[in-house]
């Protein structure tokens, strides 16, 4: 893997017109990337799903050069219908196109920031590697006072051009007082066998509210790591919503910094697995300040021989007195072969708090379904039925009605 | 209350915190083969038993000590220590109790277990293991005529080799972790119980472990084997001296359950856990492993974990059996410097096995307190459950308390639940109990004791009245 790794890497640097300093920079996380190599079970955030045993097999050999200087053809029929949005698309891991056609101009700043490195601090290789080989790093900043009138769509597309190859994706967001954004992440893709490796990092300012929904839904056979890094200021809110089902590995984290007093987070998560998917939620809400808040509600449905992981960690710093923390993983298993793993997890260094956390996985309430077959349902029908009510409880955490909407004709619950 | 007020002043210092002054016999400092071969040796130990112990040795030379536990300590030299220190007068074993040297019956007279069986009204078998060696193990003969073995393991590996041979390291290896196999290797005494088929242990047998030596490391192993149908409840209290340093206590106990067989062992851990500053202390690092071989058969332990200055230990149940019961009853407490990380492990393989997880944490002062569990539920497991609830107190904004629970369904048929809280003593509770003229401390006691019920009330009658002084001593000072 190595000499590939650096073989792409050359090809990269040769075709941008990078700085020198950015090279460097560059340069620099690939050795790292190098030396530790994909994450492992030996790793304790790993240990449920090993990344470099699932790339082996679901992939085989990945290849890190993507051609970033030619165009690709935009197709529109993948937009979503009926819901007025601004785009960011993707293609092929580059960004062909952003629009903001519906909010003030003046209002939202783009600027290319390449040359400033991230930081993640989610201390594993896989930010490395994005730094190493992402194209270019965009940051959206919304103006102080100013509202997104229309949800921002961010369009993850591919066409069939490319297979087998490691996608890196990097946006900021910064979110200045008082604003408030809504994003959706959709995944359309049309291609098999990619790596993705998507690095959001999001700051909220005073008062500021984030809502972001990822919806992974479609069928396909890529492998998916995406992690979202969010800065909380003082009555800050973020609202993170994960539908968790169409790739063949996924896995989400969640880092979560509440920095400002009485600013809380939401993370709702919905698994829907079937055949021989395997993904994993991993979140860390860290308490850092007095009366924050936090609230967490998982769900899964398990087919065939699928299987879910859920890590969940509430810290608590000695600071953080008055903090109000949940945490509640259910797994329904549906089949002999599937399996749910949970990891929740309690930190706490302060007195004055309240955190809890439940976890529960089982089969389908035998007793239930005789209630309504008695009342005449087929088993196929009370099944569905009970799935439906299991799942719907999550969705409706979702606070913004149109995407709420939205995302239920896409699950296919009905009320 | 003023008696109480005057236990509790008797008790505030570590009160079992007396060294006895006695002659020794000791290995030469270090751990090596010639330590192993002299502890086997002073121990008239078969060749097979040497062979196991080196056996162990050489794997412990490949292993590396763990360091994913979340209190921290400073490095032990294990070759600064004495693997085996024991009594001079118990080179040759006296025959009786008349015969042992008075210093030592002294010594478990103040420890409140007087071994003179005629000063023994409350009729618990007791076997006394002080440092190394076992001193004293009382009722035998009313044991012998229900056919139940119990004595000192180093007897039984010369006079019940068959079983020994047989059971022991079946449930922990010699392959094990790396505290396990320093066990394996060097373990100096312990207990051997033995309940034949059918037979129903007519009283609690016990171990009571006193280190006192210096710079002394305690590695016992206990073995207890339930055979069908039998029933047996165990005991085990631990004590040791105030020094500065600390010391290093690694034991292995195996249990098995055949059969039908229940067996029911009980902690209460009360090991010096150093002073105010958290200086000294004993590092508990246990092997607690039972095994329900058989159908129907059923493990329950019960701890009460207040002392040492590091508690690390995980009494785990391997519910091989189908039908077998595991539970988990722990009350954890720490104080001052202390820290602990201790929990369970519930590993399902059977057909409609059941456990059960109850875990009380309460931290005070600067301590640190960890729940680590594990519940896994294979996939043959069918119709399995598991039940776990850990709750955590905690007393002051120094002290931390955390919840690291590994949860693994592998069985669609098997459900588990898992509840977890943490929070302080509410305002509320504290004036309702204020108002009716309990002062303060009393009222925490009160409240304390309410939130620790489930686990107390698991214990033997006689342990649950020690063990609910110890947890309000435990938290003494620790309020206001």
């Amino acid at each position: 893997m190595k000499e590939q790794l650096q073989k792409d890497f050359k090809n990269i640097i040769k075709n941008l017109n990078l700085s020198q300093k950015d090279i460097e920079i560059k340069k620099f996380s690939l050795d790292n990337f190098i030396e530790k190599g994909f994450p492992n079970r030996k790793e304790e955030d790993w240990r449920f799903s090993d990344l470099n045993q699932i790339i082996k097999k679901n992939i085989g050999e990945l290849s890190f050069y993507c051609d970033y200087a030619s165009t690709n053809k935009v197709d529109t029929s993948v937009f979503v219908d009926g819901l007025e949005h601004n785009k960011i698309v993707f293609i092929n891991g580059r960004i062909e196109k952003i629009d903001f056609d519906y909010e003030k101009k003046n209002q939202i700043e783009i600027i290319d920031q390449s040359e400033t490195i991230n930081r993640f601090s989610n201390n594993n290789s896989l930010s490395d590697l994005n730094n190493a080989f992402t194209n270019k790093c965009f940051k959206i900043l919304v103006k102080k006072g100013y509202q997104l009138s229309k949800p921002l769509i961010i369009y993850h597309t591919f066409n069939s051009k490319i297979w087998s190859k490691n996608i890196n994706l990097r946006l900021d967001f910064e979110l200045n007082q008082d604003s408030s954004l809504r994003v959706i992440d959709l995944f359309n893709e049309a291609s098999e066998k990619n790596f993705l490796n998507i690095f959001y990092n999001f700051d909220l300012k005073e008062n500021a509210i984030l809502k972001n929904y990822k919806v992974d839904k479609l069928q396909n056979k890529n492998v998916k790591y995406s992690f979202n890094n969010i800065d909380q200021d003082k009555n800050s809110i973020s609202e993170t919503f994960i539908l968790s089902s169409g790739s063949n590995f996924s896995k989400n984290e969640i880092n979560c910094n509440l920095r400002g007093v009485h600013a809380s987070a939401f993370v709702n998560g919905v698994f829907s697995l079937n055949n021989d998917k395997h993904h994993e939620i991993r979140t860390i809400i860290n308490h850092l300040t007095e009366n924050t808040k936090s609230y967490q509600l998982i769900k899964s449905v398990l087919e065939q021989s699928s299987k879910a992981v859920y890590q969940g960690k509430i810290f608590v710093d000695p600071q953080a007195q008055k903090t109000d923390g949940y945490q509640l993983s259910k797994a329904i298993l549906l089949n002999e072969e599937s399996e749910f793993n949970a990891k929740p997890e309690l930190e706490i260094y302060a007195d004055d708090v309240k955190c809890s956390h439940g976890s529960a996985s089982g089969s389908l309430n035998d007793n239930s379904i005789f209630y309504l077959m008695s009342r005449g349902l087929s088993y196929q029908q009370s099944r569905e039925l009970l799935i439906n009510g299991f799942l719907l409880d999550v969705v409706e955490k979702i606070t913004d009605p149109e995407v709420k909407n939205l995302i239920k004709n896409m699950i296919g619950i009905k009320e | 209350m003023d008696k109480r007020q005057k236990e509790i002043d008797n008790l505030k210092d570590y009160k079992y915190g007396f060294s006895t002054d006695i002659e020794n016999i000791k290995a030469p400092k270090g751990l090596n083969e010639e330590v192993i071969k002299f502890i086997s040796k002073i121990k008239k130990e078969p060749e097979w038993m040497l062979n196991f112990r080196l056996k162990a040795f050489e794997r412990f030379k490949l292993l590396k000590e763990p360091d994913w536990q979340k209190p921290k300590y400073p490095k032990i030299d294990y070759q600064d220590l004495y693997y085996y220190s024991a009594p001079k007068s118990m080179k040759d074993k006296p025959k009786s109790l008349d015969e042992l040297d008075p210093k030592l019956l002294e010594t478990y007279k103040k420890l409140g277990i007087p071994l003179q069986e005629q000063a023994r009204l409350n009729g618990i078998a007791v076997d006394a293991v002080f440092d190394s060696v076992s001193v004293a193990t009382t009722f035998r003969e009313e044991l012998t005529k229900h056919g139940i073995i119990f004595c000192p393991i180093s007897e039984a590996i010369q006079k019940h080799p068959e079983l020994v041979k047989k059971y022991l390291g079946s449930v922990i290896p010699t392959t094990d972790h790396f505290f396990a196999t320093l066990n394996s290797a060097v373990f100096t005494d312990g207990s051997f119980a033995y309940i034949p088929e059918g037979v129903r242990c007519p009283m609690e047998l016990s171990t009571y472990f006193r280190i006192n030596a210096s710079n002394t490391g305690q590695f016992e192993r206990t073995l207890i084997i339930a055979d069908k149908g039998s029933y047996v409840s165990y005991l085990e209290g631990c004590t040791a001296p105030m020094r500065d340093e600390n010391q290093l206590h690694a034991a292995n106990v195996e249990l098995i359950a055949l059969d039908d067989a229940e067996i029911k062992y009980s902690t209460v851990q009360n090991w010096y856990p150093g002073d105010k500053d958290g200086k000294g202390g004993i590092y508990n690092f246990v092997t607690k492993r039972g095994l329900c071989k058989g159908k129907n058969s059923k493990i329950s332990w019960t701890q009460v974990e207040t002392g040492s200055a590091i508690t690390w230990k995980y009494p785990s149940c391997i519910l091989k059996g189908d039908n077998s019961v595991g539970e988990f009853y722990s009350i954890a407490i720490t104080n001052n410097h202390q820290k602990a990380d201790t929990g369970t492990k519930m590993i399902h393989l059977g057909k409609n096995t059941k456990s059960k997880i109850i875990s009380k944490g309460i931290s005070a002062g600067f301590s640190d307190m960890t729940y680590r569990g594990l519940v896994d539920i294979s996939s043959k497991a069918n119709n399995s459950t598991n039940y776990t609830q850990c709750d955590s107190l905690l007393m002051g904004n120094k002290c931390g308390a955390h919840t690291v629970p590994y949860i693994r369904n592998k069985n669609s048929e098997s459900n588990i639940a898992h509840e977890a809280t943490t929070s302080k003593i509410s305002e509320e509770q504290l004036h309702y109990c204020q108002q009716r003229g309990l002062n303060p401390e009393e009222a925490v006691g009160l409240i304390v004791n309410g939130f620790c019920k489930e686990v107390l009330q698991q214990l033997p009658m006689e342990f649950a009245v020690e063990a609910q002084k110890l947890v309000g001593i435990s938290l003494e000072g620790s309020v206001g």
